[in-house]
């Protein structure tokens, strides 16, 4: 059994991002870049699979720039067998994303497709239920727990309010949430060894696919500076302000 | 507690512009270490030194090792810790392929190294200590102790230890006193007390190797009668698992001022039968042996004050960066600022941050000259990599720990009071710096060793070439436009000129009045280091410039190393001239008065 693992490269989640000064987005140049939190943990769930016997192959996929080669070669080094990088310089939506690991799904057939339930950067929380739809799969999302077994997966959700138990049908999408596994360390012979595991590049052109953005970003701000707090006097003045001045009552 | 994240931008600018990793890949044995891959590992190499042993350093430092009849327990999370630094093949990162080591070069190791040491280096010792064992065997050891220990020290499976000191041997080895009975049958039965042995006992590992320096019954008197042994904590069975244990016990652990975590052992051999030990290499050249390895030792040790510099800065930078007292100096009534707006602050984090850089410059290139020196194919090239890393391993050793405890101090001080409260945990840093200038030779004996050794017995031949290496940059910042490039030049050229005068003193000093010539030897040892730490940031200047000027981007970084490199002249370089002084005419005074007048 096969499992496709699409990984994003992202900001790193220790960095401060600062809004351009012209307000067209944040600026990453020479920003520390990461794999994406959540594809990590995709990656390591694969993995897992693999080594329970349960998958033969991990394939990971990253869509961009060339420099997401780097967050291949991180898959790899935790265990992912190969590397697809599509390549592009375009600035790469979720239906864009998701219409590319349609035409990967098509070209690899994978039995199950494990992404990040969102990306930090934009989190859009998009790619793996379009990708679901475009392809007639069933998903599961948010998942905090997965098992997988003869033709179908039993994924343990978490929802508002609790655990959601869902089994689904193989081929199917599976998006990971934060409690479903704690990713390795790689260790270093893995490292050396993710240099030396195959790893192509394509272009969407190659799989026909337009990705052209849809959306129109139109203005991106700083959240607004928390203003300084007021001392109240007692209970029934803070619950006036609340009432009259917040508005909260 | 503070954390700890790798300086990876400045590591990878020192190792590809300064050191030229690209150099160190191309030579045999070296191809692995292309720059993506040494990237890939210093970006994992960092997220385990965070993730895993930076936040153990405080527990450590608080909990200490413990010892309780004879067995030590280190302190909480450090087993779990260490097997997973073992499983995840850290220890074997500069050791032989042929015993399961991953090969890669001094360069690399040397970053990698450096991370260990930042995050925690009480934890840091145990891989350490380990691969000094590891070398010894596979230097002078026979091919059976070769198979039979090295697979499983490379693995971290078990772990190794130095046994040179004892109570009347300290810096002068040659009064070693304990002794290796042989047994006719190939082993040799131990006696004796050896102590300041790190990680000498533990419980992160199933057996211990212990290499000691003992002397056999016929001996000769002095240096040239003392021979190293391989002792097992548990004698080896035939299939080479642990059996038996030997006789060598840990009678007791030190009370230290800093690397509380790192089980400091008292070990007795013998006084049960006798310890049981093999002889590695040939009788009576043991103190040899250890000298093969010193280069390795002092290095590592001159890698820990530059560690612990880096990590006492990260916390005060993030303090100073956090802590609003006062206003803007001259700004009346202004709203509260953050201490790193304060100007004595800033020049404290500048002195910190300059030297830090500087230092790491020069380790890394003296790491960078090792594989050349062991790898190259041309033998000249060999042979003036081997020399210029012979004069600088006790520079890196003596210059990179003296400062250390100051840049740690300095960390405090940015703290003000806070700094002096323990559990602000920059104190921390002062006291782990404190051992680094004492053990693995004091900085003394890296300064005889340099003055005399690396200096006076050659006339000064490899000190001027580097001098004259020094002169050439000082000719390129002379073409650089720009304010900076200016005031760099003026310093490093005054600094180069001082350490010209300081050099030919010694080399004309030193066979005729060997005392006045030794009261210079450590203000010698630091003027060239804080020379050949100039010289580095004048060539990370000149790159940077060229970096801005091509356009690439990272103009903060290139900027930023400019600015760096010039308060490093003005602040730091500027000190040359008076350490000449000192190195020139300083010895009258030390050496007049009796010891009655003291």
């Amino acid at each position: 059994m096969k499992i496709l693992v699409p990984v994003k490269r992202v900001v790193d989640y220790n960095v401060k991002v600062r809004v351009k000064s012209d307000g067209t987005g944040v600026d990453i140049a020479n920003v520390k870049m990461s794999m994406n939190p959540f594809d990590e943990i995709a990656v390591e769930e694969a993995v897992r699979l693999k080594e329970a016997g349960v998958a033969t192959e991990v394939v990971a996929v990253s869509c961009g720039v060339g420099a997401c080669q780097e967050t291949l070669r991180t898959a790899m080094a935790i265990g992912a067998d190969r590397g697809i990088l599509v390549e592009t310089d375009a600035e790469l939506q979720p239906l864009a994303v998701a219409k590319l690991l349609k035409a990967l799904c098509d070209k690899e057939q994978p039995q199950v497709v494990i992404c990040g339930k969102q990306a930090i950067d934009d989190d859009a929380n998009q790619t793996g239920q379009m990708l679901s739809a475009l392809m007639g799969w069933p998903q599961a999302t948010f998942a905090s727990k997965v098992a997988v077994s003869a033709g179908k997966a039993t994924v343990t959700r978490e929802i508002d309010g609790g655990l959601e138990t869902l089994e689904i049908a193989l081929p199917a999408v599976v998006t990971t949430d934060l409690r479903l596994n704690e990713p390795r360390y790689a260790t270093l012979p893995n490292i050396m060894k993710a240099k030396k595991k195959p790893l192509e590049t394509i272009k969407p052109a190659d799989l026909g696919v337009d990705v052209t953005p849809r959306l129109t970003t139109l203005k991106v701000v700083e959240p607004p500076k928390r203003s300084a707090g007021v001392m109240v006097a007692d209970v029934a003045q803070l619950v006036l302000k609340l009432k009259n001045e917040a508005k909260v009552l | 507690m503070s954390s700890y994240s790798a300086p990876i931008r400045d590591m990878q600018f020192v190792l590809r512009e300064l050191a030229d990793l690209d150099a160190v890949a191309a030579l045999p044995g070296c191809e692995d270490a292309s720059s993506d891959l040494v990237d890939a590992i210093l970006e994992e190499a960092n997220k385990f030194a965070s993730g895993v042993i930076a936040p153990l350093n405080w527990i450590g430092d608080q909990e200490g090792a413990t010892w309780d009849n004879g067995e030590v327990r280190t302190a909480t999370g450090w087993k779990e810790a260490y097997t997973q630094f073992a499983e995840a093949g850290w220890t074997a990162l500069a050791c032989e392929p042929e015993f399961g080591g991953q090969g890669l070069p001094k360069l690399v190791s040397t970053a990698v190294m450096e991370m260990w040491k930042s995050a925690n280096m009480a934890f840091s010792l145990c891989p350490m200590l380990t691969n000094g064992a590891i070398e010894s065997i596979k230097l002078r050891g026979t091919d059976e102790q070769k198979a039979l220990y090295l697979p499983k020290m490379v693995s971290g499976e078990w772990t190794g230890t130095m046994n040179l000191t004892e109570p009347s041997a300290g810096s002068d080895l040659a009064a070693v006193r304990t002794r290796a009975v042989p047994q006719g049958d190939g082993t040799y039965k131990i006696f004796g007390q050896k102590i300041f042995i790190t990680y000498g006992e533990h419980d992160l590992t199933d057996n211990i190797i212990h290499l000691v320096l003992a002397r056999l019954p016929d001996a000769p008197e002095g240096v040239k009668g003392i021979s190293l042994f391989v002792v097992p904590k548990f004698l080896l069975k035939a299939d080479g698992t642990s059996g038996e244990r030997n006789d060598v016990h840990c009678v007791s652990i030190e009370h230290k001022l800093g690397i509380h975590a790192s089980p400091t052992a008292v070990l007795a051999f013998g006084d049960k039968g006798g310890a049981i030990g093999t002889l590695v290499g040939e009788a009576n050249r043991g103190l040899e042996y250890m000298f093969i390895m010193m280069n390795e030792a002092r290095f590592a040790v001159g890698m820990e004050g530059l560690a612990l510099s880096e990590r006492a800065y990260q916390q005060a930078l993030a303090y100073a960066k956090d802590r609003i007292q006062g206003t803007e100096a001259g700004v009346r009534g202004g709203p509260k600022v953050s201490i790193i707006h304060h100007p004595d602050v800033r020049r404290m984090l500048m002195s910190m941050k300059s030297q830090i850089e500087a230092q790491r410059a020069l380790a890394y290139v003296v790491g960078a000259a090792t594989d050349m020196a062991h790898h190259h194919p041309d033998e000249s090239v060999r042979a003036q990599s081997q020399a210029f890393m012979d004069l600088m391993i006790p520079v890196v050793k003596g210059w990179l720990t003296e400062a250390s405890i100051d840049i740690t101090s300095t960390g405090v001080q940015v703290h003000g009071g806070m700094g002096f409260i323990e559990e602000t945990g920059a104190a921390q840093h002062l006291r782990d710096a404190r051992i680094t200038s004492i053990y693995e030779g004091t900085t003394a004996i890296q300064a005889n060793d340099l003055i005399g050794r690396k200096i006076a017995r050659e006339g000064g031949r490899t000190v001027k070439l580097v001098i004259a290496e020094m002169r050439r940059v000082e000719a390129q910042l002379s073409e650089a436009a720009g304010e900076e490039f200016s005031a760099i030049r003026k310093s490093l050229s005054a600094a180069v000129t001082a350490l010209e005068e300081a050099v030919a003193y010694i080399v004309a000093t030193y066979g005729n009045d060997i005392k006045s010539a030794s009261v210079g030897s450590v203000p010698f040892l630091k003027l060239l280091g804080i020379v050949a730490g100039g010289w580095q940031m004048g060539r990370a200047a000149l790159v940077s410039a060229r970096r801005l000027a091509e356009g690439g981007g990272d103009a903060s970084f290139y900027t930023a190393k400019i600015v760096t490199a010039r308060f490093y002249a003005d602040h730091i370089l500027a000190q040359a001239p008076g350490l000449a002084y000192s190195v020139v005419s300083g010895a009258a005074g030390a050496l007049a008065l009796t010891e009655d007048q003291f």
